[in-house]
């Protein structure tokens, strides 16, 4: 258990020392190289949180193909970030302070890490879906089970939607290239 | 980036276990952490590292973006087919209970093919935007 907290605790501290160097950068190639290791050690914190889908989620996205696009796009535009006047410097840090300072006292009315009487665990679908699960779908993911079973509307809607978003990718930059190459040819 | 025989080397070893555990997420995904959206990821980065190494020309030899644009929307009709499918066997819209005769069975089967569908439009969609960008990237260079 303690070493549990060490690794997590490790974890948390690189994170942070990762987004203090990103916010620090002018260049963009290795501030798309970091954003890629902030998503490596998030995923690395989801697996020890025990969410290992979420996990490979976030390892496959946000370190690979977010990665790989960020860099795509800096071949499309510029590499180097366009200065800000310093006053514009205290809004954005306000800004930043005040929301980081709402979400802290947020988090004050969380319940503590780990509790047994939080709503995850005393609400009546939490024997639905890891008790009643067994017997009506007998999925050994319930993770699967909720998202393509209890949940398959949602599911069915999120596919939708990532299929829309490529639709409007495509339609938006794909036609440019063609054109462009035709009148290459 | 072909000159790099190091790269080449190594994705040339790495890129087909990666399509195998994209297949593994994909099928296992009942049974092990994973599903269609996980596999269908891992499976369109195994196409972008071979597109990034190779080059883009090759990986879109390998993969037409036709069939990725036909892909990505077989995925969403394969998703809604089976709610469709559902109702025609007499059940409500994803009711995968009544596809087979046992409806634990039924429930194995639309789980799989539903995932099935989710991981045929991530992976299109993913691998058609890498092309999209990847390939207006290098038509600029050569015009500069």
């Amino acid at each position: 258990m303690s070493i549990e907290i060490l690794l997590n605790f490790g974890l948390l501290v690189f994170l942070v020392a990762v987004a203090l160097a990103l916010a620090g950068m002018r260049h963009l190639f290795p501030v798309a190289m970091l954003t890629g290791l902030y998503s490596l050690l998030s995923a690395s914190l989801f697996t020890l949180l025990a969410a290992p889908d979420v996990a490979l989620t976030e390892a496959a996205v946000g370190a690979g193909v977010t990665t790989v696009l960020f860099l795509a796009t800096f071949g499309l535009t510029r590499a180097r970030e366009k200065p800000v006047k310093t006053s514009r410097r205290a809004i954005g840090l306000a800004v930043t302070a005040t929301t980081g300072a709402i979400l802290v006292y947020a988090s004050l009315d969380m319940p503590r890490f780990g509790a047994a009487d939080t709503p995850v665990q005393t609400h009546p679908l939490r024997h639905k879906y890891l008790v009643a699960e067994q017997h009506e779908i007998d999925v050994p993911n319930t993770v699967t089970a909720v998202l393509a079973g209890y949940r398959g509307y949602d599911t069915l809607g999120e596919t939708a939607v990532v299929f829309t978003a490529g639709l409007g990718v495509l339609i938006l930059l794909g036609r440019g290239r063609r054109t462009k190459r035709s009148d290459e040819a | 980036m072909r000159e790099h025989t190091v790269l080449r080397v190594v994705a040339q070893l790495i890129i087909p276990p990666i399509l195998i555990f994209a297949l593994y997420v994909q099928f296992h995904g009942d049974y092990s952490p994973g599903g269609g959206f996980q596999a269908g990821v891992i499976l369109a980065s195994a196409i972008i590292l071979y597109g990034l190494i190779f080059g883009v020309e090759a990986a879109r030899a390998a993969i037409p973006p036709r069939a990725l644009r036909i892909g990505a929307s077989l995925g969403v009709l394969i998703y809604g087919g089976t709610g469709v499918a559902t109702m025609a066997a007499g059940g409500n819209f994803l009711e995968y209970g009544v596809l087979t005769h046992d409806p634990v069975h039924g429930q194995h089967y639309g789980l799989l093919i539903v995932e099935f569908g989710v991981g045929v439009t991530v992976a299109s969609i993913m691998i058609a935007i890498f092309y999209v960008f990847a390939g207006r990237g290098r038509v600029k260079g050569r015009e500069e």
